[in-house]
């Protein structure tokens, strides 16, 4: 069995369709990667550096405490140079560049948490629902106001009884009777940005069905609740608004009465591939600090980075950001190229942006859980290496710590996202949007064969990524065999099946930047080997409780050697692996690919 | 007002600098290239007197392919056009060489003024400005840390040592090496960098030229040895005191 699954079913396929790799390896020349950015958004990134470096970094300690005005004031002043407004068409005062250009912006913005949630609700979810769906008449009054930071912008879709269930929302918008005017009552909890936004986008329910409004902060009856005292992103602003029968212009509704959850659902998309950059933006800065730490502080005689344990952390800190960089790029590729070149005079290319990314859906959920998990490993990893240092506040770790943690829980948590992925995978299963049923079938008859683990020439993690692929497939077979349509309730099952699919494609994802790089990568084939290690560990892990769920007896013992044989390694000597690579990063003092 | 700017692209300050196995240059596998600071100090001087004075600032740099990148840089800043004089990746040419390259690349500019950093953060020789107002015969001040355009002249401030600081009035045309750090830098706006794109950038096969390039040659590069030694004074508070002032006099030489 050389050759692989995706090879016989997909032929004729196009190559960049959501959920497509299950069914295809990717070749590397496909792959979008932090490599290819072009001179254009490296020169971004580089103005976004300078600046972090010598205005928002200097400023840290003052945002961290909601010094006032300090967080807006540094907001207006990106705004100036335009790192704000990247995506917004000049017409409307901004930059007019790609969602490629705004991802290399948030990652060299988003090494601080706080800071990263004041730029992300601004021009993010603040933003783009208006640009998206707005009118010409409101893109006209609003979008200059918001490039420019004249204006600030707030999402404000969650309440205190719906979350990740947002369509249970309770804020209620009713039409006047002179039909000139929608009324809004309720409350919405968690806004970012909420003390000093001047422009909300405000979901409420109009007949019953979620609606978007654009609600001035001066609109009477809108009220800011006190700021939250929260765990971590303590210089972000959050805090409750009120809306008592706040009078808003219908020139103000955002798209069609009834169609809010079309906005706050792609809106979540971008939000979750978004979420990509600004967190691999905070691991290279832990890392680095966790390098400089631990190549000063001596302890027995030797700077601590010469133990093989610190070299282990260092090492598989690099690695797994280096894994979260590489899928947050490579899915950012995938939703630009299919979004094309975007015209904005043309009224349908925001649509194209959000079809883009809703194809690319899965891909999107996958990014927002593995980089938000890679993120909370290499800030705990962070503390570690700075021992007691670490759990103090003159510490950047302490705060990194404290301010990761966030990022499993919002743009959806990773239990909704784990439980989306595998659901909107079965959806499409039903469209008959992806070839699923053929392939699942397929491995089963393949699985009657002796098994090879080879992958044809491939290296061997690339193998391994398309072996996981083959447990993601096997597992679906044999759930549905189980549990047919009620599949549906078996969450954990769902979610096993989401991570065996996240890290075959997050490890493909290495594999083709790896190849890539070619000589130029120093440490990429050796995280790429140690993020396969880690990868296939998990996959075999939870694909076995999901097994032993799925079956029982005699089946149950021969799924689990079927599992075996499909997970089956060679393992690496990653011991070795780690303190080459952790020598390498130390040496250079920083991230290093 | 039309005045030139002479960048150099050097290798950035942090990135890992090693000497290539040849013990001729740096190994160039990971490094991360960067404008020389003082150049950027220069274009930073140009651009502000462009904003008072109005005219034109034209970029030039004698360098490999990816050198490029910086002149978009100083496009994106507020250059208004660059020349490019494309040498091998792996040329390191001396002052002599460098000055005469630009030399021809703005000999038919007719500029004001040419402003360059005082020296390059890589080679660090500090005299391709002078050799080059030399080759054109035009007037020059190196070290300069402000510039003031007079009728038809200029008044600069030269630092000097200790503190002190000369102020020299010279003739236009003139070619001024420009101190580290006396400007805030701009950055590139987003709309900068967008917009550089469409400038012009003049290149020029530095090969094509038939100059006479790269007489001297480096022989090798080096990190220095390292050596340490400690001396242990004894003897009464006073005494070693005195002992270590005379030290620090004598032998250190830094009192």
């Amino acid at each position: 069995m050389a050759t692989t699954i995706a090879d016989t079913t997909t032929a004729g396929r196009a190559p960049a369709q959501g959920a497509g790799f299950l069914f295809r390896a990717a070749a590397p020349e496909e792959v979008f990667t932090p490599e290819d950015l072009s001179e254009e958004q490296r020169a971004i990134a580089k103005t976004a550096d300078e600046f972090w470096q010598s205005e928002v970094a200097p400023k840290l300690e003052a945002i961290q405490h909601q010094a006032p005005g300090v967080a807006t004031a540094l907001l207006r002043r990106a705004a100036e140079l335009g790192l704000t407004s990247v995506v917004i068409p000049e017409e409307y005062g901004g930059m007019g560049l790609d969602f490629t250009s705004a991802a290399v912006v948030t990652e060299a913005l988003g090494r601080d948490g706080s800071f990263a949630a004041w730029l992300g609700a601004h021009s993010g979810i603040g933003t783009l629902p208006l640009l998206f769906f707005g009118t010409e008449d409101q893109k006209q009054r609003y979008l200059p106001k918001l490039a420019s930071g004249e204006m600030i912008a707030a999402y404000c879709l969650s309440e205190a009884h719906a979350g990740s269930d947002a369509l249970a929302a309770r804020t209620t918008a009713v039409l006047t009777e002179d039909g000139r005017h929608y009324r809004l009552n309720g409350q919405k909890m968690w806004i970012t940005n909420g003390g000093a936004a001047d422009l909300y986008t405000v979901f409420a329910k109009v007949n019953e069905k979620l609606t978007a409004f654009l609600v001035e902060r001066r609109f009477p009856g809108v009220k800011q609740g006190a700021e939250e005292k929260k765990m971590g992103i303590k210089g972000s602003s959050t805090c409750a608004i009120y809306l008592d029968n706040v009078l808003v212009p219908v020139e103000n509704r955002l798209g069609e009465p009834g169609r809010g959850h079309v906005i706050a659902f792609n809106i979540l998309n971008l939000g979750r591939l978004t979420l990509g950059p600004g967190t691999v933006g905070s691991a290279k800065a832990v890392l680095a600090a966790s390098l400089g730490y631990a190549k000063e502080r001596v302890a027995f005689g030797k700077p601590i980075a010469g133990f093989g344990l610190i070299q282990h952390k260092l090492a598989e800190m690099a690695a797994r950001t280096f894994a979260s960089e590489s899928v947050s790029y490579r899915v950012e590729g995938m939703v630009t190229k299919a979004a094309g070149e975007l015209d904005w005079r043309d009224p349908a290319a925001g649509s194209r942006v959000l079809k883009a990314a809703e194809e690319f859906a899965i891909e999107c959920s996958f990014v927002k859980v593995f980089a938000s998990e890679v993120l909370d490993y290499v800030v705990d990893e962070g503390v570690q290496i700075h021992g007691g240092y670490g759990y103090h506040q003159d510490y950047l770790v302490e705060r990194a710590y404290r301010d990761s943690r966030i990022n499993r829980i919002f743009e959806g948590t990773n239990e909704i996202n784990r439980l989306l992925a595998t659901g909107m995978l079965l959806k499409r299963a039903q469209k008959n949007q992806i070839p699923l049923l053929e392939a699942v079938k397929k491995l089963q008859a393949q699985l009657l064969d002796p098994l090879s683990t080879a992958g044809g020439g491939k290296p061997a993690e690339g193998a391994l990524a398309e072996q996981a692929k083959k447990v993601a497939l096997f597992l679906l077979g044999i759930s549905y065999m189980q549990f047919g349509p009620a599949i549906e309730q078996q969450q954990e099952v769902l979610a096993a099946i989401s991570d065996v699919m996240m890290y075959a494609f997050v490890l493909e994802s290495c594999v083709a930047r790896t190849a890539k790089l070619g000589v130029r990568g120093r440490n990429a084939a050796a995280y790429t080997t140690l993020f396969a290690h880690q990868a296939m560990n998990e996959v075999e892990r939870v694909a076995a409780e999901a097994v032993a769920v799925c079956s029982e007896g005699d089946t149950r013992r021969t799924n689990l050697a079927v599992l075996r044989k499909l997970t089956r390694r060679e393992v690496a000597d990653v011991v070795t692996l780690r303190r080459e690579a952790a020598k390498r990063l130390v040496e250079h003092g920083k991230y290093l690919v | 007002m039309k005045i030139i700017v002479s960048v150099k692209q050097v290798p950035a300050r942090d990135s890992n600098l090693r000497v290539a196995s040849g013990g001729k240059w740096l190994d160039d596998s990971d490094l991360s290239y960067e404008i020389n600071e003082p150049d950027a100090f220069a274009l930073e001087e140009a651009l502000q007197l462009k904003d008072a004075q109005g005219g034109e600032v034209v970029v030039v740099c004698a360098g490999p392919e990816r050198a490029g990148s910086t002149i978009r840089e100083a496009l994106a800043k507020g250059a208004d056009r660059g020349i490019h004089l494309v040498l091998p990746e792996d040329a390191v040419l001396d002052a002599l060489s460098t000055a005469r390259l630009l030399r021809h690349a703005v000999k038919n500019e007719a500029p004001d003024l040419i402003l360059t950093g005082l020296q390059s953060d890589d080679l660090g020789y500090g005299q391709t400005g002078v050799v080059l107002a030399e080759l054109l015969g035009y007037a020059h001040a190196t070290i300069i840390m402000q510039v003031e355009v007079l009728d038809g002249a200029l008044r600069v401030k030269r630092e000097l040592e200790d503190g002190w600081f000369q102020y020299v009035t010279l003739p236009m045309p003139a070619v001024l090496a420009i101190q580290s750090g006396i400007k805030k830098l701009r950055y590139a706006t987003l709309m900068g960098i967008k917009r550089a794109k469409m400038k012009p950038v003049e290149t020029i096969l530095a090969a094509s030229l038939g100059l006479e390039l790269g007489r001297a040659a480096i022989e090798r590069v080096y990190l220095p040895a390292r050596s340490k030694q400690s001396q242990i004074l004894t003897g009464a508070p006073e005494q070693v005191a005195a002992q270590l002032v005379e030290k620090l006099k004598f032998e250190a030489r830094v009192l």
